[in-house]
């Protein structure tokens, strides 16, 4: 009796100890993962700060680093997220609206929702392929600002749609109840109740999706956006960089200046993506009572 | 509601209804008139986008094909498509590509489920609000910027264990590209468990279970489908990826297991290409489209997978 007891009692101790020690492994392994993130950041850091200094942003790029700057493939970036973020937020927002508001659930609609899951996970290459066949040859608009920013609003599209939705779908159907209930028809219902109750959740969706864009490289090396580039884009038709090619190609190159070069460009980079990303965050925890 | 007729000063009740004008009933009826269409057109963007791809890559591939026998395309073991004498057999960037994938799944599967459950079973409330968005920002972090990781801290940091590993390799960009794809199995693997209701781990504790015995043999079983969802999309990923294969990977397409060799993916072969000067229409050129509409067709076939895995076994609770 007393020895199956001791037993029990052993067995349970060995069953405490496993998830004890489990326990820890998983522990561990997510802090290795967080400290990865650290020394992703603070190993770019270190090399890029030499660099890091007016002339990166003032100057355009050369063969000698200590010269070399990415003036135009800052403004390279910004023009290209002007020319983008209106047209991927008209088209994102709008094919949300009708897929929330007006579709009716038939086979059309069905086919469109599984295009869009689809194409959100169709690697972004694909893209750039698509960009350089449609608009760099066929639409005949050449290496150009347009093409890139084009191709690059098909790539967020899918993205900008789906948290588009989730912000609509968010918006409680009492509200759109008291809009009809006080004779308001649908477009009015939807553009002045629905909308403005949605577009903190919208903005926050397309903000995100836009600081996936400026990071995003492969599409942009297939339409051919230049890697040296000593002239700001003067028109929708002038050819073009930006910041990750710009990085890319110092990457690419043997002389570790170049190197910790591109560790500055990184830490350009990643500072406007914290910008976007913060602005997001502030934007929807300020909004987000009102729903 | 008061906020909102505020706010965008264009709700009636706010000013005083002003009564409808002709102007204001034509307006109406325009609109409701052609906002539908209009919107429809905008989604059906999506659907001309998937249109333009398939049609790009079959027409331009058909091309090639012309050329290239589909024998020499699936039989030839060589990818030598630059210098002479040529040769495209597609093998060496499949291998390539899959080398890498399976490298970046030994990284990200355990550690991600391994965080997915510290996260969803163990971890109190107050952390997991700190490490989650602090994944996710793991995920936000351009590809490029893990390329230049990849290719300035882990090669010289395995260069140390193996001193003859060339500064192209497989194994760097391999474990650049798991810990790229980390987040994504974490995050949708915790997603699924959390999922799981409250009532199946309670009936759990009741039985004396411990907390390990609880994720593993109740938990994990019942997010099978979620977290098998999570780990097709996260190889799907890792097949697609780009920066990192052309930064860190080298380019010398190759047959081989090995992952202390320098290799090329098919991503970073179309990568190559469009660097280079190629004429439009030569067989280089279409040999972008044959490597682009294979890639293409095997995450396609993944991601619908994933789709069907998430759907089709759910348990139901």
């Amino acid at each position: 009796m007393d020895l199956v007891r001791q037993e029990d009692r052993r067995r349970l101790m060995r069953r405490r100890r496993i998830n004890f020690a489990l326990h820890m492994a998983f522990a561990a392994s997510t802090s290795v993962c967080a400290l990865i993130l650290a020394v992703l950041l603070i190993d770019t850091l270190i090399d890029g700060l030499k660099f890091l200094r007016p002339e990166l942003i003032a100057n355009y790029p050369s063969r000698r680093p200590e010269a070399s700057g990415m003036k135009s493939a800052i403004v390279g970036t910004l023009l290209m997220l002007f020319i983008m973020a209106p047209l991927a937020f008209v088209l994102g927002v709008g094919a949300a609206i009708w897929l929330e508001e007006y579709a009716k659930k038939n086979r059309l609609t069905r086919l469109i929702e599984l295009n869009i899951r689809t194409l959100a996970g169709v690697p972004s290459i694909v893209y750039g392929i698509l960009g350089l066949t449609i608009f760099v040859r066929g639409l005949m608009l050449e290496r150009s600002l347009i093409a890139g920013a084009l191709t690059m609003t098909l790539l967020v599209l899918p993205v900008i749609i789906v948290s588009s939705r989730e912000a609509l779908k968010a918006v409680p159907r009492s509200r759109r109840e008291a809009s009809y209930a006080l004779g308001a028809d649908r477009w009015q219902t939807v553009s002045r109740v629905v909308l403005p109750s949605a577009l903190p959740g919208i903005l926050t969706g397309v903000i995100l999706a836009m600081s996936r864009a400026i990071g995003e490289t492969a599409p942009l090396v297939m339409i051919g956006a230049l890697t040296y580039i000593a002239f700001l884009p003067d028109s929708l038709m002038s050819s073009f960089t930006v910041i990750p090619i710009q990085i890319f190609n110092w990457v690419s190159r043997p002389q570790v200046s170049f190197h910790e070069l591109a560790a500055a460009g990184i830490i350009v980079l990643l500072a406007m993506l914290l910008l976007m990303n913060f602005s997001a965050i502030l934007l929807r925890n300020n909004y987000q009572k009102m729903i | 509601m008061k906020e909102i007729g505020a706010r965008t000063g264009r709700f009636p009740l706010a000013k005083g209804w002003p009564g409808p004008t002709r102007f204001g009933k034509r307006r109406k009826k325009l609109m409701n008139r052609a906002m539908p269409t209009l919107l429809f057109l905008c989604a059906a963007v999506s659907i001309l986008t998937m249109i333009g791809i398939i049609f790009t890559l079959f027409s331009e591939s058909w091309a090639f094909f012309q050329k290239i026998p589909l024998r020499e395309f699936f039989g030839s073991l060589k990818w030598n498509p630059l210098m002479e004498p040529k040769s495209f057999g597609i093998w060496p960037l499949v291998s390539g590509t899959l080398l890498i994938t399976a490298i970046a799944c030994l990284v990200a599967i355990p550690a991600g489920l391994a965080a997915a459950i510290y996260l969803s079973e163990y971890a109190p409330r107050a952390l997991r609000q700190v490490i989650k968005p602090a994944l996710e920002v793991l995920a936000g972090v351009p590809t490029i910027v893990y390329g230049y990781f990849a290719l300035t801290f882990v090669t010289p940091l395995l260069r140390r264990v193996i001193p003859d590993l060339p500064v192209f390799n497989a194994l760097s960009a391999g474990i650049a590209v798991g810990i790229m794809i980390i987040p994504m199995v974490s995050s949708l693997s915790e997603d699924a468990m959390r999922a799981v209701p409250k009532a199946l781990r309670d009936a759990s504790f009741a039985l004396g279970a411990t907390r390990l015995e609880t994720a593993l043999k109740v938990v994990l079983p019942a997010a099978l489908s979620g977290i098998a969802a999570a780990f097709v999309l996260a190889f799907s990923r890792a097949i697609g990826e780009t920066m990192i294969v052309t930064v860190a990977a080298g380019a010398t397409p190759k047959l081989t297991a090995n992952p202390l060799e320098s290799i090329q993916t098919m991503t970073a072969y179309i990568v190559q290409v469009s660097l280079g000067d190629v004429s439009h229409g030569s067989v280089e050129y279409g040999s972008i489209f044959a490597v682009g509409l294979t890639l293409f067709v095997i995450t396609l076939i993944l991601n619908v997978a994933a789709l069907k895995i998430a759907r089709r076994f759910r348990e139901e609770y």
